[in-house]
């Protein structure tokens, strides 16, 4: 006979509204380590969407997820030249906030080499549309910009279409991503208006016509090459590159780095800048919430464990005194907290399973970090009941008689 | 051979100043189908006397030997498993039922089988014959709480009996009981001492029930004053 079930069973609602109250706080465990891992995963995302091998960056910086860094376009044509390299290709990501249905509206912008055959990065798998398909004002934007096929947004200069969907592709803090033509992100994020240029132009006029011994040519010419300079937009953050089959990474990253203004980052590296610069503070706050949800709810099965043990008392005093082995106490009061805590992990589970699509920032739910938080529930439950085990052992058996 | 046989029992608890001794050198034996009243007022010493042959309170003194296997002999015997003895050899009833409230009539005599290694089917079917014969077929999957105190007591009985004990122990097992059901467990004790050939020892400060037993110990101060024939 289960006395741990029968006890359970007289006392149904309450065992089983505690364990929904627990339930509830191990669901807020697996959801703190579902965001963690949502975390890696959405800073992940764009990082293995380009399929790149190399990410060639300002010299001293981290790469674009990290700081600020910008290159020349036109480095794509030196990078694909060193032997090994397959395919180069520029990146341009910028964060943008505007203001949509009058609501802050936050994304993440890349803009990438459009040509099929060309780019690298560009949107993933479309689940709706198509890709973009001109140089100019079209737009991919990912599932969680909400935003339907044909619908517009201003940015710039200009209004961009959608024209494309692809999947719940999320930067690593958590915005949705956007795609635009390399050169449409680079008017986004360099281009002047016209009446800012038109004032530029006034003052270098009025500068190059302060020198003295030009003649009307030079000064044309100088003009002309200054105003091509200041107004350029052919700055990108990134050159990535694919390494053809065979290719010695740690060599062609050698050759770039003798470039003396260039930092080549190979894809391990760019995860271990994301995953230990940007997400280790994130996992270290939310590794410390779960240790501390973990111990609340290991002292509350012991609180309730050991309170549910001192209304046994004289129950276990009389299993005691008509014979009854330790085993059969100590598996009651061990099973009743193994159980509470079963419930309690599956309520909160299913909680999150139900729950975790509607939460703002991805949760990813994997197997391994379940399964070892079901064996830490199980441990946590064996140690809570010590404390009622202990004080079950030491009941009198005597303490069965008299009034 | 004795069911109970106990000599020079003596319980002391204490030291110097503070010293009781609750027993004091208490001999004697009960034979099979024996019915033992121990009669005294409160804090006698009679429940200490009860738990001491239950098992329960080691003796500082003198010998204890339950159907015929010395259990303590100025102290507990090493390597005698005391709750084994208590579980195949001993039943015990208390002043209140102390009936397992979690589980039903029928599943509380049928855990104390079920410790003792019976079967559940075997443990079913003991606890059931048991139920009817204290005209408990009835109710067997009442909980203690929805049973009257003397149905209670009965079941009690039930589980006192299951394990065919050699010595069914109770104490103050009418105390809890209006008068009329209080004779009727007496009564039952009686039947058991002699359709089981059971030693019952019953601890009780109430006189009027130990009409019709063989013998009565009179406790006074941990001493056995008096015994007598009922």
């Amino acid at each position: 006979m289960n006395l741990a079930l029968r006890d359970i069973r007289h006392h149904r609602g309450r065992f089983v509204l505690t364990s929904i109250g627990l339930g509830l706080l191990l669901g807020v465990v697996i959801s703190m380590g579902g965001i963690y891992r949502g975390l890696v995963a959405d800073a992940m995302a764009i990082l293995q969407s380009t399929g790149a091998d190399l990410w060639v960056v300002q010299q001293n910086t981290n790469g674009p997820f990290a700081e600020s860094s910008r290159i020349q376009e036109d480095l794509r044509y030196r990078i694909a030249a060193v032997p090994g390299v397959a395919q180069a290709a520029p990146l341009s990501f910028q964060s943008v906030q505007i203001e949509r249905r009058g609501k802050p509206f936050r994304f993440f912008l890349i803009g990438y080499d459009y040509r099929p055959g060309l780019g690298l990065g560009g949107p993933p798998a479309l689940i709706a549309g198509r890709p973009i398909a001109q140089k100019h004002y079209q737009m991919v934007v990912s599932q969680a910009m909400n935003m339907p096929l044909g619908d517009t947004i201003h940015l710039g200069l200009h209004d961009y279409t959608v024209v494309g969907i692809t999947g719940k592709l999320v930067s690593s803090s958590g915005d949705p991503v956007a795609f635009v033509t390399l050169a449409d992100a680079q008017d986004i994020q360099f281009k002047q208006e016209n009446n800012a240029i038109r004032n530029d132009r006034a003052r270098l006029d009025a500068w190059v016509a302060g020198l003295p011994g030009l003649g009307g040519a030079q000064e044309r010419m100088l003009k002309a090459r200054l105003a091509g300079l200041t107004e350029s937009t052919h700055t990108v953050n990134t050159v990535v590159a694919r390494l053809a089959p065979g290719a010695e990474l740690g060599r062609i990253k050698a050759v770039i780095g003798r470039w003396n203004h260039l930092r080549a980052l190979s894809t391990e590296e760019q995860v271990e800048i994301l995953t230990k610069g940007m997400i280790e503070k994130a996992r270290m706050q939310l590794g410390m919430f779960r240790i501390i949800l973990l111990v609340i709810s290991g002292v509350i099965i012991s609180l309730i464990i050991y309170t549910s043990t001192l209304d046994k008392i004289r129950v276990i005093a009389t299993l005691k005194l008509i014979g009854s082995q330790n085993r059969v106490i100590v598996a009651m009061i061990l099973q009743q907290s193994l159980l509470m805590g079963l419930i309690a992990y599956f309520t909160g589970y299913v909680l999150v399973r139900l729950t975790h699509k509607n939460f703002p920032r991805r949760i990813e739910l994997v197997p391994l970090d379940l399964q070892v938080l079901f064996v830490i529930v199980l441990v946590i439950c064996t140690v809570a009941s010590l404390v009622g085990i202990r004080k079950a052992m030491r009941v009198d058996p005597a303490e069965a008689l008299g009034g | 051979m004795f069911a109970v046989e106990i000599a020079h029992l003596t319980k002391v608890y204490g030291q110097g100043e503070t010293k009781v001794v609750a027993i004091a050198d208490a001999s004697f034996q009960v034979v099979p189908g024996e019915l033992i009243a121990i009669l005294g007022p409160s804090g006698s010493g009679k429940t200490t006397l009860l738990t001491s042959i239950g098992l329960i309170n080691e003796p500082s003194q003198g010998r204890v030997v339950i159907d015929g296997q010395l259990l303590a002999d100025d102290g507990w015997l090493p390597g005698v498993d005391l709750k084994r003895v208590r579980r195949e050899k001993l039943g015990f009833i208390f002043q209140h039922h102390n009936l397992i409230p979690f589980l039903t009539a029928l599943e509380n005599v049928m855990v104390a089988l079920e410790i003792n290694g019976h079967s559940r089917a075997a443990a079913k079917a003991r606890a059931l014959e048991l139920l009817a014969a204290l005209n408990l077929s009835r109710r067997p999957h009442n909980y203690p709480a929805a049973l009257s105190g003397g149905e209670a007591q009965r079941v009690a009985i039930a589980r006192a009996l299951a394990n065919r004990p050699k010595v069914i122990l109770a104490d103050e097992p009418t105390a809890a009981l209006d008068t009329e059901n209080g004779k009727n467990v007496m009564a039952m004790l009686k039947q058991i001492a002699v359709e089981n050939r059971s030693a019952v020892l019953v601890v009780t400060h109430d006189q009027r029930m130990v009409e019709g037993f063989d013998r009565i110990f009179e406790v006074r101060d941990g001493r056995i004053v008096k015994e007598s024939k009922g």
